[in-house]
């Protein structure tokens, strides 16, 4: 259990005015109520975690503190002043700045043009100081206590030291309001340390911090307050002095998981696939399960666990380096995806746009792609086959479509997905693994994919389904393998399979530490 | 089903080019009649032939600079061969070039689809390799008429049902390329490989060696050309189709075949080459200097590009439930 060295620290903090204050803020899109009436405040020389799980909505309100999105409702006030961002330059002049995830800076450029891009000082008939800005650069440089040398490229450098960057250009616009997301997902322990000493650097500077991280265990270790968002509202927000990991875990996730999957009660049938010890020499490391016919095996973890990975090499999109993998007790050495769907392993990937369907290409070309070798006769493919083919299996997953002939760019996200399933559906694979499947999709869709899935499993199908959602994996899986940093760390079934034991492994949380 | 000859890009094409016959016609009626038309697709099978390989190689987001040089390179080799065996029948002389065209078009495959290296470079670097081979078999010389068998001579010129044999082949070009990219599952791949890489790796098809086989295809295409090219016109030498590689291009992308792959066909590609023969046979006819030519066949191009952006910037996105039924 976690107790305050200072509680009265967490007390002072709360008397003092915010720099920022959401109130009351909705965001809206097509079919989907990404936030629905949050607040937020954030404090100068302070730090707040912002806490949910995936889809609770936090990269949607940093897209609204930057003025990236404009929320259908609520306020915004910087220093109690109401205003409002129309275009992220706004945001910029507010003082506000994020740092994110995959830094967003330009790699052909130096550190120093990196840091001044877009404000660099001017000298001369208006052109770019280009000593002033070396100098300047290397300041701020020595503020964030980076030994970088200005005058490289940016490609040069790690991670850690891109961040620093990053966070030098965020004090050379004068930023008041810093926002982190997940900025120690790609260090390690000791970039990690120097960032925190960072962070307590810029806390004594007075600036207000918005840190974003799914480890409980530097949120606990840097912020001084947090703020929790559940499926875009927001649940509660307080001081971490007064708050322990079981409360945070429980705020998070709810209390339950609302019945809206399809009822499943049929019972798995013989082993199909078995993995043993696959592994990758950067991705992950001794990978072993099995599948059974008519199984819904979920994965879980957080984003970069290396749940994706592991399907990619399953499918043969990437090697493994060791391990082996057998389908129908014939062991399978699977080097390319035609392999794989050869041993009856598909794969419905998670970016539908870059990894599924052929845009310019009709629909019925795209399904029967995969599966021309039966469609073909003497190595001519057959319209009539094709199409009565792609008939059948779009009509299976009612694909509402003008014609067959349209192109699958003229759909709608949720019919492309089809499309896609439909494809693999038509190998008649054996085993078929789901990447991220309601990722993107309304509401009403979800329902039609969980009851899709769960159909496919009554048939006998093996499926692997992937997700970052906890009521998903929950309402859907027969049993769950939990992935963290390149490893399996849990294989939950039946009654183990609660959303408080799924954070807990995701995170790294040990058993009763609370 | 209707085929894709009719979608509206061809159609367009064709009206342009019967505009064009039509306004030729209208001061030059010599233009038009029969036996100059067919001297036009005549003197146009080359492209024709080219187009239909550089076809396959653009539709998988890749380029061929390396054509001209192909053509030349065996073009040099088989008469060549010729000089030294005058008794080869025409049709191991055909075998001959068709091979040592897709081994040199295999060339460029291998080194794209193994070593990774984008298309343009690598057929940057052949189409000078393949000159400069030529230079060294011949040591720069001209291979003659007078040197060139009669059977070597006269298989393009040979005449059946009033059409010379090269425009038959020409057709026979078209005819297997129809077949191939409409029917079978390589054709298919040529436009999911460009299309979508990515997904065409997801569903199992070898990106690398899709563009291999487009390669090989595109050198055999000019394999076969540089036979027909060195026989019809009776000489041989190193700058042999300097620069019709542009032209060859041209073609693919005034024919509707969209640079940035996947988008294409062989009715819209045939056209193409048409269009750019027609106006280049016309311009001696209406007296107009033929270094003109450069610049109309230029100016086609940038309008049939801009006329590609234009129809796929008003599509946008498709949101709208009742947008999706009416598309």
């Amino acid at each position: 259990m976690y107790v305050s060295p200072d509680v009265s620290k967490a007390a002072i903090a709360l008397m003092t005015d915010p720099i920022l204050s959401l109130d009351g803020i909705t965001k809206i899109f097509p079919g989907v109520r990404a936030l629905s009436d949050v607040k937020l405040d954030l404090y100068p020389g302070q730090v707040t975690a912002l806490v949910g799980e995936n889809g609770a909505g936090k990269s949607t309100i940093v897209k609204v503190l930057t003025g990236i999105y404009q929320p259908e409702e609520g306020t915004i006030r910087v220093d109690g002043q109401e205003t409002h961002f129309p275009t992220a330059q706004h945001a910029a002049d507010a003082g506000i700045t994020a740092i994110h995830q995959e830094t967003v800076l330009f790699d052909e450029l130096s550190v120093a043009e990196n840091i001044y891009i877009g404000h660099a000082p001017r000298g001369k008939y208006g052109l770019i100081d280009t000593a002033r800005m070396r100098r300047d650069a290397t300041e701020l440089l020595d503020r964030v206590g980076a030994e970088i040398d200005p005058a490289v490229p940016l490609k040069e450098l790690g991670i850690a030291n891109k961040h620093l960057v990053a966070i030098s250009r965020a004090l050379s616009i004068d930023a008041r309001v810093v926002i982190m997301d997940e900025p120690t997902a790609a260090l390690s322990q000791k970039e990690i340390e120097e960032l925190y000493e960072l962070v307590d650097r810029l806390k004594a500077e007075g600036k207000a911090i918005l840190f974003i991280s799914h480890k409980f265990d530097e949120i606990f270790r840097i912020a001084d307050r947090y703020t929790v968002f559940r499926d875009g509202q927001y649940v509660g927000a307080g001081a971490m002095a007064d708050i322990t990991e079981d409360d945070l875990v429980r705020l998070m996730v709810g209390r339950s998981v609302e019945n809206i999957f399809p009822e499943r009660n049929a019972t798995p049938g013989e082993e199909l696939l078995q993995v043993s010890s696959y592994s990758h020499p950067t991705e992950f490391e001794n990978i072993s399960f099995t599948l059974r016919k008519g199984e819904i095996l979920g994965f879980y973890g957080l984003v970069g666990a290396g749940r994706s990975e592991v399907m990619q090499a399953l499918f043969g999109i990437t090697k493994p380096s060791g391990g082996t993998l057998t389908v129908d007790g014939q062991v399978r050495q699977i080097r390319s995806t035609a392999e794989a769907v050869e041993a009856g392993i598909v794969y419905v990937p998670e970016d539908r746009g870059k990894q599924g369907a052929i845009i310019g290409m009709p629909i019925f070309k795209n399904v029967t792609l995969p599966s021309l070798d039966r469609t073909s006769k003497n190595g001519f493919t057959r319209l009539a086959e094709e199409f009565a083919l792609a008939r059948t299996y779009t009509e299976r997953l009612d694909l509402r479509a003008a014609s067959l002939d349209q192109d699958v760019g003229n759909l709608s996200g949720g019919n492309q997905q089809k499309v896609v399933i439909a494809k693999w559906l038509a190998t008649e694979p054996k085993i078929i693994i789901l990447d991220e499947p309601t990722k993107g999709i309304d509401i009403g869709s979800k329902a039609a994919v969980h009851a899709f899935t769960a159909e496919l499993a009554a048939q006998g199908l093996a499926v692997i389904m992937v997700s970052s959602e906890i009521p998903e994996i929950v309402g859907m899986s027969d049993r769950v393998i939990v992935m963290r940093e390149g490893r399996m760390v849990a294989e939950l079934a039946g009654d183990e399979v609660t959303p408080e034991t799924l954070v807990r492994h995701a995170a790294g949380i040990s058993e009763g530490s609370a | 089903m209707m085929p894709q000859l009719l979608k509206s890009r061809e159609a367009i094409l064709l009206a342009a080019i019967l505009a064009l016959l039509a306004i030729i016609a209208s001061r030059f009626p010599a233009y038009v009649e029969p036996g100059n038309l067919i001297n036009v697709f005549n003197d146009t099978s080359t492209l024709i032939i080219l187009a239909m390989g550089q076809m396959c190689v653009i539709l998988t987001r890749c380029i061929d600079l390396s054509v001209a040089a192909n053509v030349a390179l065996t073009g040099m080799v088989v008469a060549t061969l010729n000089t030294l065996m005058p008794g080869l029948p025409v049709v191991a002389i055909l075998v001959v070039a068709l091979v040592l065209g897709a081994c040199l078009g295999a060339v460029n495959g291998l080194l794209v689809w193994k070593l990774q290296i984008p298309a343009i470079v690598v057929t940057l670097g052949t189409m000078t390799i393949f000159r400069g081979i030529v230079f060294l078999i011949s040591d720069g010389k001209w291979i003659n008429a007078h040197e060139m068998s009669a059977g070597f001579k006269d298989f393009p010129r040979m005449e059946i049902a009033g059409l010379p044999m090269l425009s038959w082949i020409a057709v026979l070009v078209v005819i297997c390329f129809v077949v191939m990219i409409n029917r079978t599952p390589l054709g298919r791949s040529f436009f999911a490989v460009g299309g979508n890489p990515n997904a065409a790796v997801y569903t199992g098809i070898d990106v690398g060696r899709t563009q291999f086989l487009a390669f090989t295809i595109s050198g055999m295409m000019a394999g076969l050309t540089g036979y027909l090219w060195v026989s019809r016109f009776a000489v041989a030498y190193v700058d042999i189709a300097g620069g019709f590689e542009l032209e060859v291009v041209a073609a693919c992308v005034i024919g509707g075949i969209s640079i940035a792959g996947g988008v294409g066909s062989v009715a819209g590609t045939l056209l193409g080459a048409l269009f750019l023969g027609v106006i280049k046979n016309a311009l001696p006819v209406v007296n107009i200097s033929p270094f003109w030519q450069l610049a109309i066949s230029g100016s086609a191009i940038i309008i049939a590009v801009a006329f590609n952006a234009q129809s796929s910037r008003t599509k946008g996105r498709v949101i709208l439930k009742s947008a999706e039924h009416t598309a």
